[in-house]
């Protein structure tokens, strides 16, 4: 309760997103049911948010208005099928001639409203949420298959990333971890901005979860472009996963051009010393490394924000570390956790612990661009960093006094 | 004393390398343009019978670069554009062996005639982006400045290396000669041959699993203008020229219509030289290379100093694909017509079984 008067005093002179703990419990912050409500009377092309509970009722409702116009709808498609080929406008199909959609006047909204870019037509009607999915879906595969998309010189594919990977990460973060996000109005709404983290868990799933709730939660929808270690990079299959949702490799050339096409950036300085630290020194900070990241965002005058991410360290508890196996695999470590490797595959299931982000108010640096190279400034800006981090993380911990909590 | 031709643009040009595609379209183009005076084009070999036309505005001697020496001083040359490259093993050419002896021994060679050669006052050198080398903490994008961090397996990769080296040489010891060097992103272009317009064309493509690099191309067009530019006007230092944007190979591959099938990396090596051996395709280790970790580089210098943009690398890739779209295994329209026969099917269906509920 302490920790919840605390946060509302000096610290923060803007109001804070989400009430204070004691006011409502926590799983009510969550946002699931928030988002439901406000998605559910307007339910807009990218509603990814879809439970099952909510759309029961209305599908229900739209059942008996369908079974209705089931019959003209039918003439319509066998009347008009040359209108269905005029779905993919960008492609340069017969995209204009749709007569037989227009005149038959059911679909006013459903054409230009659900799937603008180049989705089909027939919406049978406006409300029809499952036709615009499957119609949106069939859509995206369509552009996969034909290479219809953009790709970043860096490799970061906004497409995919959108449609596969944060659908999937937000049901980690969401229904998983139960995260509760405040803060977000730290991050610059346009424009560079450095987010620096601390690292956990033995699987880095925070850098993906903040990624995702940073992207849903920001009012601009930012994108935050990770940076990784090059053992990523190195792995199949993983290293492309990772280029494509935005990330690449950790160095300064690469942070400071992306920073120079005023990207948000995300960083973890504690790299595998935070990642692969064990149980027993969760929530202690690691060292920050050469301070690589403040030169970067001085060298290019960007804003730091630090953030703190409690719950990862609970859902893979590193209890020890088995080295000489680490070293035959190459790899930084190697984890026995109460799951893993006991159970097998099913040890790979991350623990549902309670998680907790909170961004902090930003450091500006654009009045030190020139004292990038000077190690003090450089050292006294990263303590300052990690200072922070550490602070919010024990305040965090004290809102959070069950691990496993709801 | 004072050179032949206009301001910048120099009288005399010898042309390395006429025998082979790029060199034929430079000695020509540099031959139609009035400001030069004289272009002479220099070659081992006698040129294809398709290039030969093309080459009609150009002094055409056989030579050794060995003995271009004396060429260079008996005729005056202003300029020398050097672009007798073999970017991949010839095995009726005498493979591996004769590739480096043409391209480490020959810029060698050359690069020595130069060095004697008094009234010469340019040096154009077509390099390659493989200057960059291969490696997983390869920044994303690489500038001029960037020094390869690991030196490439493939042998037109160190060739590459080699021959940067040897320029540099030349520059410091001939400091008033304008040394031009371009790293030229793979060349593509409705009639550009080469071993990447090659793999592109075949229905089915070797892809690495699990890595989906991220490519860049120079349309051929461009890169004539490039070199072109280089001669007429003066540019020293060092450029990269390639399309600005990205296409990753899985999404170049389904652009051009074309099935990607990925093979272990493991097994890649001995695919490919079995596929070399049957005469299928000539990769090596550049291409398996470049198909693991890409390569994006920054053409913002180049943008500047020449003033010139070259098309995208989007642009360029689709101006392949209009001229070879005969082993086209599925089209946009197909999908799209594929797209709209699936979602015309399950509205059917579930217009059915609403009907009977």
């Amino acid at each position: 309760m302490s920790g919840a008067e605390e946060r509302g005093e000096a610290r923060y002179d803007v109001p804070l997103a989400v009430p204070a703990p004691d006011a409502e419990p926590a799983r009510r912050n969550g946002h699931r049911r928030a988002t439901m409500a406000a998605a559910a009377p307007a339910p807009d092309a990218d509603g990814a948010d879809v439970a099952g509970d909510e759309v029961a009722p209305r599908k229900a409702v739209a059942k008996k208005a369908i079974a209705k116009k089931a019959v003209a709808k039918k003439a319509v498609a066998k009347k008009a099928p040359g209108g269905t080929t005029g779905a993919p406008g960008d492609t340069g199909g017969p995209a204009a001639g749709r007569p037989g959609d227009r005149t038959a006047g059911e679909r006013p909204d459903g054409v230009t409203g659900a799937a603008a870019p180049p989705g089909p037509a027939v919406a049978d009607r406006p409300g029809d949420h499952w036709d615009r999915k499957v119609a949106k879906g069939l859509a995206f595969l369509r552009r996969r298959l034909s290479g219809d998309y953009e790709v970043d010189e860096f490799g970061f594919d906004p497409d995919l990333t959108d449609a596969v990977f944060h659908p999937l990460v937000r049901l980690l973060y969401r229904d998983w971890f139960r995260t509760e996000v405040t803060g977000v109005e730290h991050v610059p709404e346009a424009g560079p901005g450095l987010v620096v983290g601390n690292h956990s868990g033995t699987v880095a799933l925070d850098a993906l979860v903040l990624a995702t709730a940073l992207h849903d939660r920001h009012p601009a929808h930012r994108y935050l472009r990770l940076l990784g270690a090059d053992l990523v990079f190195r792995m199949p299959v993983v290293s492309e996963i990772a280029r494509k949702t935005g990330g690449t490799v950790a160095c300064n050339p690469d942070a400071e051009r992306l920073l120079g096409n005023g990207e948000l950036v995300g960083v973890f300085p504690e790299g595998f010393k935070g990642v692969g630290k064990l149980y027993a020194d969760r929530y202690k900070l690691q060292r920050f490394g050469r301070g690589g990241f403040v030169s970067a965002a001085l060298r290019t005058g960007t804003p730091i924000v630090p953030v703190a991410i409690v719950g990862g360290e609970e859902i893979y508890p590193m209890l020890a570390d088995i080295k000489p196996l680490a070293r035959l695999l190459k790899l930084p470590y190697f984890p026995v956790t109460p799951t893993f490797p006991w159970l097998g595959p099913l040890g790979m299931v991350p623990l549902p612990s309670k998680w907790l982000i909170e961004f902090c108010p930003p450091i500006p640096t654009a009045h030190l661009r020139d004292s990038a190279d000077d190690p003090l400034v450089v050292f006294n800006l990263a303590d300052q960093v990690r200072e922070t981090i550490q602070q919010t993380l024990h305040k965090l911990l004290e809102r959070r006094p069950d691990p496993f909590g709801p | 004393m004072t050179p032949g031709g206009t301001p910048g643009a120099p009288g005399v040009v010898v042309v390395t390398g006429v025998g082979r595609y790029l060199g034929a379209h430079v000695a020509a183009r540099l031959a139609a343009d009035p400001r030069i005076e004289r272009v002479i084009g220099v070659d081992p070999a006698a040129p294809n019978p398709e290039l030969a036309d093309l080459l009609a505005g150009v002094e055409r001697i056989r030579l050794d670069l060995d003995s271009l020496g004396g060429l260079l001083v008996d005729l005056d040359v202003d300029a020398v554009v050097h672009l007798a490259l073999v970017s991949a093993p010839d095995p009726q050419q005498g493979g591996r062996a004769a590739m480096k002896e043409q391209n480490v021994i020959g810029t060698m060679q050359l690069l020595a005639a130069c060095q004697r050669a008094p009234r010469l006052r340019k040096l154009v050198v077509r390099s390659s982006t493989a200057a960059y080398g291969v490696s997983f903490r390869d920044p994303a994008v690489f500038t001029e400045e960037t020094e390869p961090r690991e030196v490439p397996r493939g042998g037109f990769g160190r060739d590459i290396l080699d021959i940067e080296g040897y320029v540099r040489g030349f520059r410091r010891r001939r400091p008033g000669v304008t040394a031009t060097v371009l790293r030229f992103a793979p060349f593509i272009g409705s009639t550009a041959d080469t071993t990447l317009t090659r793999y592109f064309s075949q229905p089915v493509v070797p892809t690495v699993f699990g890595r989906d690099p991220r490519l860049q191309f120079v349309h051929f067009d461009d890169a004539l203008e490039v070199l072109h530019r280089s001669v007429a006007e003066d540019h020293p230092g060092t450029y990269n020229v390639a399309g600005p944007g990205v296409l990753s190979l899985s999404q170049a591959i389904r652009r051009a219509g074309r099935v990607a099938v990925p093979v272990l990396e493991p097994g890649l090596a001995g695919v490919a030289s079995v596929a070399r051996n049957l005469g299928i395709g000539r990769y090596g280790l550049d291409q398996v290379d470049l198909f693991v970790h890409g390569r994006v580089v920054d053409t913002t210098r180049l943008e500047r100093e020449y003033g010139f943009t070259p098309r995208s690398t989007a642009a360029a890739f689709d101006d392949f694909i209009r001229a070879h779209h005969g082993g086209v295994v599925v089209t946009r329209d197909q999908l799209a017509v594929a797209e709209q026969l699936v979602l015309e099917g399950i509205r059917q269906v579930r217009a059915a079984v609403r009907e009977r509920s």
